[in-house]
């Protein structure tokens, strides 16, 4: 007994010391803020900066707005693309970043459906309507209009459709963007309103079918993306890179439109 | 799989295990022995976090850790970074809410000692420190290890106070439970579901592993 509760001292000593040792935090290896409709198209982005460069960052997905709370707090970010840029402005006028940043997307939005559901796509929700008075969804999803930009733009187009007060009871609010897609295709809703990005990636688009909602029906999706006070060398890389042929060419792949080829 | 959460969720789980008992030893220990007044105010404190949602203890330590408090504001000071959305933050929380896991076992192995065995003991002329190690310890082990048991593993499941205080910032906050809502988030129920089975796994065995050492050392002693 007593040799046994002195190796078990050992052991949790050694164990204090071996976890109190940081994971050799790599040096420089930033942490990158990013709106969820980015989860596939700047997953690719970050792969390709790593393979060219030997550089790696971090990414952190959730709602813009969730990070614009978080980087108040002194959340540990070096950058941030937000899906709304007046948030971006917002942290500028707190002067918690380097600058204004710099537009790097507008997205868009799509109305979507699983397969099977009642639900017929189409951008101008002329079937929304009709299922609807068919009383046939029971819940749609979007992200949560409070905090996640794409579920405020979701509420405008829904507004604009005419369907706001039939539908906003039968309203799934996702906490992000990415949230609101896999509510909205994984069979438990009969459809949704989310990020084009999102059903460009293969493994969502082969869930359902989606149409593009026209982009005069909602405030555009400015998304706007800014170096964090505190930023280090490769995420100043990053950032040149996200601007960079290769970056634009993935970010284009994904259905964003891109600062200079608006129409 | 995520082997950086996985690595993350067994060191929170670890460091706030070798952090938490032996102040709920001594907590325990101090709530067994000694009655005082308010002594119900201080057991409904400890169990407290039991019936709490998470997320209104992840509420009150956003508002008291984070960098308008002034804890948040002197450590800030201090260590030079903030203390939400970090690791030791994360670790903070985590001492503090698996608090009733930790003391409630401990305390109730305390109370089974019988009060004749230490006051023999304390007629032999042992040392109060003597019998702490040699008889108090050793009967109390069983609770203990229960309690450290109990502390991992819902270090390992803690979700709601995670997210709200450490965000969900790979390598510095996000830890299995919250890797997994991350992946489901991603379309990738592959990667979810592997991970969902290991923590499946390791809560099972963390859990058969305390009743089996439990009863033997209880065997032993008894």
């Amino acid at each position: 007994m007593k040799l046994s509760r002195l190796s078990l001292a050992a052991i949790g000593a050694g164990l204090f010391i071996g976890m109190s040792i940081a994971p050799a935090r790599a040096q420089d290896v930033p942490v990158v803020a990013a709106a969820a409709d980015l989860h596939f198209a700047l997953s690719e982005v970050a792969k390709a900066f790593s393979t060219e460069t030997q550089r790696e960052v971090r990414l952190a997905f959730g709602s813009s707005g969730n990070f614009y709370r978080q980087i108040e707090q002194g959340g540990p970010y070096q950058m941030f693309l937000s899906a709304d840029e007046q948030l971006v402005f917002d942290l500028a006028a707190k002067a918690l970043t380097i600058d204004d940043g710099a537009l790097y997307a507008v997205g868009r939005l799509v109305i979507v459906a699983p397969h099977g559901s009642p639900l017929k796509i189409d951008g101008r929700m002329a079937g929304l309507k009709q299922a609807l008075a068919g009383g046939e969804i029971k819940k749609f999803a979007i992200a949560n209009p409070e905090h996640a930009p794409y579920g405020r733009r979701a509420e405008e187009a829904l507004r604009h459709a005419g369907l706001w007060g039939k539908i906003e009871n039968r309203l799934v609010l996702g906490e992000n963007a990415s949230q609101a897609a896999q509510f909205a295709l994984s069979g438990g809703a009969q459809g949704g309103i989310i990020p084009y990005s999102l059903v460009l990636a293969p493994s969502v688009a082969k869930r359902g079918t989606f149409a593009l909602i026209p982009e005069e029906w909602h405030a555009p999706l400015r998304q706007r993306m800014t170096l964090l006070k505190g930023a280090g060398e490769t995420a100043r890389a990053f950032y040149a890179y996200m601007q960079s042929v290769r970056a634009r060419a993935i970010m284009r792949r994904y259905g964003f439109v891109l600062p200079g080829e608006m129409s | 799989m995520d082997w950086e959460a996985l690595w993350l969720s067994l060191r929170l789980g670890g460091l706030t295990v070798l952090l938490l008992i032996p102040l709920a030893i001594a907590f325990g220990r101090f709530l067994a022995l000694r009655s005082f007044f308010g002594r119900a105010v201080a057991e409904a404190v400890v169990a407290l976090p039991l019936v709490l949602p998470p997320t209104v203890l992840g509420f009150y330590l956003l508002v008291a850790f984070g960098s308008d408090s002034w804890i948040g504001r002197t450590y800030d000071r201090f260590i030079g970074q903030p203390l939400v959305f970090s690791f030791e933050g994360l670790l903070l929380a985590s001492i503090i809410v698996n608090v009733p896991f930790a003391v409630q076992p401990i305390q109730r192995a305390f109370e089974s000692i019988p009060a004749d065995l230490r006051d023999a003991a304390a007629t032999c002329g042992m040392s109060w420190w003597r019998m702490l190690h040699r008889i108090e310890l050793p009967l109390a082990w069983p609770g203990i290890l229960t309690g450290m048991v109990l502390t991992f593993a819902h270090t390992l499941g803690e979700f709601g106070v995670v997210l709200m205080v450490g965000g969900n910032i790979p390598g510095e906050t996000r830890t299995v439970a919250i890797a997994i809502y991350d992946r489901v988030q991603a379309f990738d129920d592959q990667a979810a579901g592997r991970m969902a089975a290991l923590l499946l796994l390791v809560s099972l065995v963390a859990i058969a592993l305390s009743y089996a050492l439990s009863q033997r050392i209880g065997r032993r002693h008894g």
